[in-house]
């Protein structure tokens, strides 16, 4: 436990002191969720009607951006190999870093969402819904996309292809997450759609570990 | 003396790709024992280490360390074999002193942190980032990290790169101490002869 709060300190850190890196997944977050009312139409029917997808895909897009770099920085400096080798069993270093990369890039962004679903007139009374569902997505996508980073880690350019191997598997948290804002919008009960997404941030944070230690060892041969 | 075998090897080979690095490589390294691996650029000196630290695995052939394969240590051996390689494994936006408390925890070693900064001359930058040291500095604070495990085995890549005539009498220093304590060590250089003695296992890619 001493090493998971050393390491989840560690990667806080460095995230303070390169504030400027950090940030950029967030405004990308407020930029993109920005454009699609100058494309499609200033019209509050229309922004209400397309909002909950808006919102909850560029929230999946910013999150790639924020953590397909999350094992490179470490790979680089040869931080990685230490890890790997060190006595802490290579599942609770991992753990320890996602938790540190969902505290710093996915937390903020998931705070900027009320700001951004008034501006898109999603009714307020859906906005519990919309952040607990959030909040019960994104670890299961952080160790989705922790996954990916993982395989490809060694690679220069491997953001795009941490794109292309984990977004055809968060359709599920798509699905079940915009399907429980949407309930949320018309009023009906949400219960169900969250505790599906209960169930899979378990399941991912339970299990995600061993995978992403594995996806380790293959990535950095 | 004879000292038992820590670090067992037979049959090792490591092709990649088409090109075979080396093939049939046999050796025991004992307890208190030193291996030098030396060899021409791209004849797989730094691969071997790789291998021999359980980073990559080998393309035949077994390695055991204690009788346990290096890729799958039990538990109570995790830790026991460092690896300092081209790397230096610190994070250049933490200080010298962050960084070696770091080390200290995530390895368990038993080590003081503040006598090793005096040893090593780093007193002065311990709360410098590591981005802001020089090239020799930052090999020092690297090779410190060394000490601060309690690993068995050191696997060195060309640990005098960078360092001072002083600085390299140090890292001989330790690896002396190392291996007086009971500890192995397998180094890769260019200056064999620099870390050679009675006894010492000679490795030739």
């Amino acid at each position: 436990m001493n090493a998971f709060s050393m390491i989840l300190a560690r990667d806080l850190r460095i995230a303070f002191r390169r504030f400027g890196e950090v940030s950029t997944p967030l405004l990308f977050f407020v930029i993109v969720v920005s454009l699609f009312p100058l494309a499609l139409s200033p019209n509050a029917d229309v922004l209400r009607e397309v909002g909950t997808g808006v919102l909850w895909v560029s929230a999946l897009l910013s999150s790639l951006l924020a953590l397909e770099g999350l094992f490179r920085g470490d790979a680089d400096d040869g931080s990685l190999e230490q890890l790997m080798l060190s006595p802490v069993p290579l599942g609770i270093t991992v753990l320890a870093k996602v938790a540190a990369h969902w505290l710093i890039a996915v937390l903020p962004l998931i705070a900027l969402v009320p700001v951004l679903a008034l501006s898109y007139a999603l009714p307020l009374q859906a906005l519990p819904t919309m952040i607990a569902a959030l909040l019960l997505a994104t670890p299961t996508l952080s160790v989705l996309i922790a996954i990916g980073a993982a395989l490809t880690v060694s690679l220069r350019r491997g953001g795009s292809l941490v794109g292309l191997l984990i977004l055809p598997m968060t359709a599920p948290l798509l699905i079940f997450g915009s399907r429980a804002t949407d309930f949320g919008v018309h009023g009906e009960p949400t219960a169900g759609p969250l505790y599906l997404l209960a169930a899979l941030a378990v399941s991912a944070v339970a299990l995600g570990p061993v995978a992403i230690a594995a996806a380790i060892r293959v990535g950095v041969e | 003396m004879t000292s038992p075998v820590a670090l067992r090897a037979r049959d090792l080979a490591v092709w990649r790709g088409e090109r075979c690095l080396f093939e049939g490589l046999d050796f025991d390294l004992a307890e208190r024992q030193l291996a030098v691996v030396i060899g021409p650029n791209g004849a797989g000196k730094t691969t071997l280490l790789r291998v021999l630290a359980g980073l990559s695995l080998p393309s035949a052939g077994t390695l055991t360390w204690h009788g346990a394969p290096v890729g799958s240590l039990p538990l109570e051996q995790r830790g026991a074999i460092a690896y300092r390689g081209h790397l230096d494994g610190l994070k250049k936006d933490l200080t010298v002193l962050e960084n070696l408390r770091f080390h200290a925890t995530i390895w368990g070693g038993s080590a003081a942190v503040e006598p090793l900064l005096q040893e090593l001359k780093l007193v002065e930058v311990a709360n410098s980032r590591v981005r802001h040291l020089s090239a020799g500095q930052q090999r020092r604070t690297a090779l410190a990290t060394l000490k601060l495990s309690n690993a068995k085995l050191w696997i060195l890549d060309e640990p005098t790169t960078n360092l001072d005539a002083e600085g390299r009498a140090r890292i001989l220093d330790w690896i002396r101490q190392h291996r007086a304590a009971g500890g192995a060590a397998v180094v890769a250089t260019h200056q064999p002869d620099e870390f050679s003695e009675p006894g010492t296992l000679l490795m030739e890619l």
